[in-house]
């Protein structure tokens, strides 16, 4: 089946042209400023569903609409599946199944912040960007509204504001941009979490303190790093004693979602060869048949004349 | 052969027929407009995980591919110097310049900030990740490349008649100017333009196939192939001259004239060739990505994937080889209407049907709003239509038909100088 299909990709980059380009453009996107990316860690074997991190992000995000913390304490939210909304950017599930002691498993969902984001690739006006310090930010003002964003997502992580009119905004984890970046603080979740399962830090220490946390406690953790490779990496990555499919993390491979389409169109755009050697010969055609053609309607001109 | 000429067509715009497509037209137009002012929520069924519906993938996806014919007749005349099918060119031209004017106006409906539509126009946003962007761009270009292709048949209509009523009038020395000005300019580059339109087109309409690369995990496996936009381009060719016999056979009825046989049945034979094409790229392709299996599925992808492949490619090809089939109008009808429903279908499989989002609580099915507006746009498309072969020179009558003919006659009072089909 690989072989197959690897043969089938070189088939289909001869045949149709298109996906010539550079394996490299995909993986060109960020990381060359020399900033030390921004992450966050989360352990879910230490998340006790409390929601306080839910709380702190809307504290943090004053653009959310304000919502009093004792709203945040209501444990009911538990009894439906939630995802983060246009109106939360962050909520803690209790997924429907149990850890090896028999304890409620719960999980927090956000924006992973992609070190390949494809909503950033996708985006047709660059409102969505990847940022050198790890979150990937949104421009309201560029946006179009076109929603390709959503579409991209391999979380499903962008909402949109549907029932706003006239200014509708995609909505999702800004990562606190502002405070992690130009006041040195942490962000609201991680700042708001009582019990060390959000760890906030540079990406790459975070993998190492992820890798320590699964060699000295073995019993605990799956050995796996939920978001340290898949899909090139995410800045939120995940410990977990469950199967990540029951997190809702879905199977990822490790190729970045975009590294096609920007294969694709990179090849089809290099340079702007293609396009051009395609005008110049379709042209050339064009031309030499014009040329005939008014040499005979010179001749039947002749003829019909009546 | 063709000795005839491009005449406005005499008819009344309204008959009982065009008032209901008029009522139709109305309809959507309402809905429309409240959806500028209420918002998408207000009238679609989109939710954050299905975040495109019917009005992209049928206005917009669906819209682009069947104004295809545009690009393929012209290259059909212009580039392989199918010289015999020139008198379907302006109607080809007519139905792109008014599909992709309308595939625009269907995105603003989809688009939440629809007055930003020409960000990406502004080079500090462009985005050369983005597949949408070069859709975007190519679009853009190409509308405007349809409109410039348009021009000398006004110019042919109107040049030495401008007569703006009213207040208007005041212009008409003006106007007269300008079509001058364009006659003897454009005509000098128009070759310019033909062939960037193919070009465009080839670029634009396999990008659309690139759309939906980018959510590999949510797309299904009998339509996500790294050579869709391959399928996408083909598919596009191939609809081209299965929609140009579809709207003159309905366009002659329509204005009671004899359809363009000779012509449509010569289209009707290359366009199994090229919907042959696409149906190899689409099985080989199903075959060597061992894709087989999805389709003995009993799920809705599975039957939407055979229903598009069989009655779509498949059946449309077999009936265009049949000589009888292609010797009738009506065979010729039917085989072109399930070869363009069957690319709609297509279009609509990709971004719709294969779609399959994490975390989807229920599946998206369109409102009835969505409907009437995506009902309401052909309706007016069609209306416009009408009214444009009404005004300008585009379709070329055939021979006159035995009954009761309207008054048609192939020169009129107003015809212009230019005796045969100008855009050279």
């Amino acid at each position: 089946m690989t072989v197959n299909r690897r043969a089938f990709l070189k088939l289909a980059a001869g045949a149709s042209g298109t996906l010539v380009a550079s394996r490299a453009s995909a993986n060109a996107v960020a990381s060359n400023s020399g900033v030390e990316p921004f992450g966050v860690l989360v352990d879910t074997t230490f998340c006790i569903g409390c929601r306080k991190c839910e709380l702190g992000c809307n504290q943090n995000n004053r653009d959310l609409p304000r919502r009093d913390s004792p709203q945040f304490e209501d444990k009911r939210v538990f009894d439906t599946h939630r995802r983060p909304d246009a109106t939360s950017y962050t909520v803690i599930n209790r997924l429907p199944t149990v850890d090896t002691k028999g304890e409620p498993v719960f999980a927090k969902a956000q924006c992973m912040h992609c070190v390949h984001p494809a909503c950033a690739s996708a985006c047709i006006v660059g409102a969505l960007q990847k940022t050198p310090e790890g979150p990937v930010t949104y421009d309201a003002w560029k946006c179009i509204g076109c929603r390709y964003c959503m579409v991209a997502c391999p979380f499903q992580i962008p909402a949109y504001e549907y029932a706003n009119a006239l200014t509708p905004q995609v909505r999702k984890c800004t990562f606190c941009y502002e405070q992690i970046v130009t006041q040195g603080s942490r962000p609201g979740c991680v700042a708001n979490c009582p019990n060390e399962a959000l760890t906030f830090g540079k990406r790459s220490e975070l993998i190492e303190l992820a890798h320590a946390k699964i060699a000295t406690h073995r019993e605990r953790y799956i050995d796996h790093v939920y978001g340290e490779t898949e899909i090139g990496g995410t800045s939120f990555m995940y410990l977990s004693a469950v199967d990540f499919k029951a997190l809702d993390l879905p199977e990822q491979g490790d190729t970045p979602t975009p590294a096609l389409t920007e294969k694709i169109q990179h090849g089809v755009f290099k340079g702007f060869v293609p396009p051009v050697a395609l005008y110049g010969l379709l042209g050339l055609v064009y031309l030499s048949r014009r040329k005939e053609e008014v040499e005979n309607t010179a001749a039947d001109k002749d003829e019909h004349h009546e | 052969m063709s000795e005839h000429v491009a005449v406005p067509m005499r008819a009344k715009f309204f008959t009982p027929g065009t008032l209901v497509v008029f009522a139709v037209a109305a309809i959507g137009i309402c809905i429309y407009l409240a959806r500028l002012v209420l918002g998408i929520g207000a009238v679609t069924n989109l939710t954050d995980q299905y975040p495109w519906g019917i009005w992209i993938a049928i206005d917009v996806a669906s819209g682009v591919a069947l104004a295809a014919g545009g690009f393929t007749s012209a290259a059909l005349v212009y580039i392989f110097g199918n010289e015999r099918y020139h008198a379907l060119i302006r109607p080809a031209l007519l139905t792109a310049l008014l599909g992709y004017t309308f595939v625009v106006i269907g995105l603003l409906a989809d688009l939440g900030r629809y007055y930003n539509v020409w960000h990406p126009m502004l080079p500090m946003m462009w985005q050369g990740n983005s597949v949408l962007f070069e859709v975007g761009m190519c679009v853009m270009v190409y509308l405007s490349v349809l409109y410039i292709e348009f021009v000398p048949i006004v110019v042919e209509r109107f040049l030495g008649h401008v007569a703006l009523p009213g207040p208007l009038g005041r212009l008409n020395r003006f106007s007269e100017t300008l079509l001058r000005l364009a006659d003897r300019t454009l005509n000098r580059f128009m070759g310019v333009f033909i062939v960037a339109g193919v070009v465009l087109s080839c670029l634009h309409q396999s990008s659309l196939g690139a759309l939906m690369l980018i959510a590999p995990t949510k797309m299904h496996p009998l339509w996500y192939t790294p050579v869709m936009p391959a399928l996408f381009l083909m598919s596009a060719m191939a609809v081209g001259f299965p929609m140009i016999i579809f709207e003159s056979i309905l366009a002659s009825r329509s204005f009671k004239l004899a359809p363009e046989r000779e012509l449509l049945q010569g289209l009707g034979r290359i366009a199994p060739v090229l919907l042959g094409f696409y149906a190899i790229a689409k099985i080989s392709d199903i075959t060597i990505r061992e894709a087989w299996p999805y389709v003995l599925e009993s799920s809705p992808q599975a039957l939407s994937f055979m229903a598009e492949l069989g009655l779509g490619v498949l059946l449309p090809i077999a009936l265009f080889l049949m000589p009888k089939v292609r010797k009738s109008i009506p065979g010729l009808f039917a085989a072109a209407t399930l070869a363009v429903l069957g690319v709609a279908l297509n279009r609509i499989n990709v971004f719709l049907v294969a779609y399959n989002p994490p975390f989807a609580d229920r599946t998206y099915v369109p409102s009835v709003f969505e409907v009437l507006l995506t009902a309401g746009l052909i309706a007016t498309l069609v209306l416009v239509y009408r009214a444009a072969v009404i005004i300008f020179p585009v379709i070329t009558p055939g021979e006159p038909l035995v009954t009761p003919v309207p008054a048609r006659a192939p020169s009129q009072e107003d015809q212009p100088w230019v005796a045969s089909e100008s855009p050279r």
